[in-house]
């Protein structure tokens, strides 16, 4: 039996591992603005794009124009994305929406800093993640994703892809300036051992086609523009065939089907990381680098004799109510620590809803929750 | 008749349902039979064709052709058309603006498009107002003329966008009016033909929201405006300086030939390739 090659080892940085993710996942283009903390993925992608055979890395202008390049590339059948931090990703704002809208697959990465404003360039925070969730306006389904460390930097900018593609839906990663910026070994995983999922395209002859037809999945087959497919992409709300609409039923349908093709695969889309929870009177909720110091802190609340358990969200939206509830259901206490003034301890309670006590750790100084922070919170009854 | 009747038939969509949004008088509709006779012109496929539009009444021009179309959010159809060429750069990418979208919201994207000479036909349908909204002032309203919102007289400077196209290094730049639809046809055919970034300015009467605001009487007024006040890039520069003001100069501005960005960066990636 031939052996199998080793697996590549690297000395990575988050945002590193992000740029080997988009890669192993198909990403060919990457469109962006350099800002900190987000930079490394830029530059990584400038250096390995070019590479390859169809690969483009562009700068733009802006942040607006870097995800309107990346809407274009999509749309033309790329895997594209691009990484931003606070200041930017307010600015993206509008074309989320677009992709929303015209459920375009793309990926774009935040990796959270001090807000608002120009805040703090090179400090973690949390702060951006029910702008995530709500941040273009009018009514609109989402996934966002996180990861704590660089290991799952590479996973979940994978999955990150796989849900943009299977869903038709922008997916935002959010990471935090510390996971973005630490080094450590990472293992690539080799190609045949990863799952991953493109978009569907339509088989049918091009007369049959109609790019927004109401099915099962909700999801539409999505042909890339020059294949023969012509069709009307639009930010208007439209009807089936894509032509602007202000007729009650065929808005009500698109928006229904809007929501219906994430909220129907939410059990698929749920990822989260269950630690020592089977018998855990003390559940602890965390994302990001936070859930890391979590880890470290109920470890050692074991070791003490304190029946703890966490809870890794690595999805944030749609928010894991399941595995939530569950946990809230058996527990007494559960604690939420969080590098903002409250984001997902509000969608925590919100489950919850009075089935145990919820208590928050809430650090908006620019430093890291520490284990000792969320271990006293642990002890305190 | 017959062969415009025919046209008609084979590039305007079937399924969609007309009348289109557009005035009497409007120049939009030149400008779109002049798009699918140019189309027609250079035999390009229906398929290789994506037209991009904006916002406002120039962006509602995506919907009735049958290409590949993307009507796009205000100001960014340049970003998303960058985008669609660097990824299949065999597409023939054809954008529609209007004033307030390519030099107002979209101006930074305008500059830098044409910085970039992205391989692109950039359309600016130049009607010196906002129509959609109801005829507020845009970046390319005359001073002194009124608007919606400059009701007392618009006390800005407008915009050139040749002159800005030129600037920013544009390989094609052009302007023509409505009202000179062969010579919109040639300047069309050879911007969607040329590599790189190509500008052509159309002006278009807007009787509805600009012409009855500033004292014409009806579109023929409008459009005779256009006959009196401009006259030909070649004779313009003949002109004496004291003669040129208030003439607007129409045709070629400037026609370089120079590789378009998607062009290069495939030459980039060829040359890496050939290093491992």
């Amino acid at each position: 039996m031939a052996r199998k090659p080793k697996r590549k080892e690297l000395f990575a940085l988050g945002n590193e591992a992000v740029v080997e993710g988009a890669l192993l996942a198909g990403c060919s283009f990457f469109a962006g603005y350099p800002i900190t903390p987000s930079t490394e993925i830029a530059e990584g992608m400038a250096a390995k794009l070019p590479q390859l055979e169809e690969g483009v890395f562009v700068q733009m202008e802006d942040e607006i124009a870097s995800l309107g390049a990346v809407i274009g590339a999509s749309l033309a059948g790329r895997k594209a994305m691009t990484a931003t931090s606070g200041p930017g990703f307010s600015l993206m704002q509008e074309h989320i929406g677009y992709a929303c809208m015209a459920e375009v697959p793309l990926v774009i990465v935040n990796v959270m800093r001090g807000g608002p404003s120009t805040g703090l360039p090179t400090n973690p925070a949390q702060g951006d993640v029910q702008q995530a969730r709500w941040g273009t306006h009018g009514d609109h389904p989402i996934i966002v994703l996180s990861a704590s460390d660089v290991q799952e930097c590479l996973h979940m900018t994978i999955a990150a892809f796989n849900f943009a593609e299977k869903y038709r839906t922008p997916v935002i990663l959010l990471l935090d300036e510390v996971t973005a910026h630490t080094r450590e070994k990472i293992v690539l995983p080799r190609p045949e051992e990863l799952t991953i999922i493109n978009r569907t395209i339509p088989t049918m002859p091009p007369e049959w086609y109609v790019p927004y037809e109401e099915t099962m999945r909700g999801v539409p087959p999505m042909p890339p523009l020059g294949s023969g497919y012509r069709y009307h992409v639009t930010g208007l709300t439209h009807d089936e065939h894509g032509y602007p609409t202000s007729k009650a039923n065929e808005i009500s349908a698109l928006m229904h089907r809007l929501f219906r093709k994430i909220d129907q695969f939410f059990y698929d889309i749920q990822l989260v990381e269950e630690v020592e929870t089977e018998d855990a009177e003390v559940v602890v909720v965390a994302y990001g680098c936070v859930a890391r110091s979590a880890k470290l802190a109920i470890t050692q609340a074991r070791e003490s004799g304190c029946k703890a358990g966490l809870l890794v969200l690595k999805t944030l939206f749609p928010f894991p109510r399941t595995y939530v509830e569950k946990l809230a259901r058996q527990c007494k206490k559960v604690i939420v620590p969080e590098m903002n003034m409250g984001q997902i301890s509000r969608e925590v309670k919100r489950v919850n809803n009075g089935l145990s006590r919820v208590v928050t750790i809430n650090r908006v100084d620019g430093q890291i929750i520490t284990p000792g922070e969320i271990l006293k919170k642990i002890y305190k009854d | 008749m017959v062969e415009t009747t025919k046209l008609i038939h084979e590039y305007l969509r079937h399924s969609k349902k007309f009348p289109h949004v557009y005035c009497p008088g409007c120049g939009h509709g030149i400008v779109l039979g002049s798009i699918i006779r140019s189309v027609h012109h250079l035999g390009l496929s229906k398929d290789e064709v994506v037209l991009i539009a904006g916002i406002g009444c120039s962006g509602r021009m995506a919907v009735y052709v049958d290409f590949n179309t993307i009507h796009t959010t205000h100001g960014r159809a340049l970003t998303f058309a960058t985008g669609v060429k660097l990824a299949n750069p065999k597409l023939k990418v054809i954008v529609v603006m209007g004033d307030g979208d390519a030099l107002s919201i979209g101006g930074n994207h305008f500059i830098h498009a044409a910085r970039r000479n992205i391989g692109v036909t950039a359309l600016v349908l130049n009607n010196n107002i906002y129509g959609m909204t109801g005829g507020q002032s845009s970046s390319t309203t005359p001073e002194n003329s009124y608007s919606t919102t400059t009701p007392y007289g618009h006390l800005e400077r407008d915009f050139d966008v040749v002159n800005l196209a030129l600037g920013c290094g544009a390989n094609f730049v052009s302007r023509t009016t409505a009202l000179h639809a062969q010579l919109m046809d040639k300047l069309l055919t050879k911007a969607i033909e040329n590599p790189g970034f190509n500008v052509v300015e159309v002006l278009t009467p807007c009787f509805t929201q600009y012409g009855r605001k500033n004292k014409f009487k009806n579109v023929v007024e409008m459009y005779s405006w256009y006959r009196k006040n401009t006259i030909k890039v070649e004779k313009y520069k003949e002109l004496p300086e004291e003669k040129r003001a208030g003439k607007i100069p129409i045709g070629v501005f400037s026609d370089k030939q120079e590789p378009g960005f998607e062009e290069k960066y495939g030459q980039l990636r060829e040359k890496l390739r050939s290093k491992k």
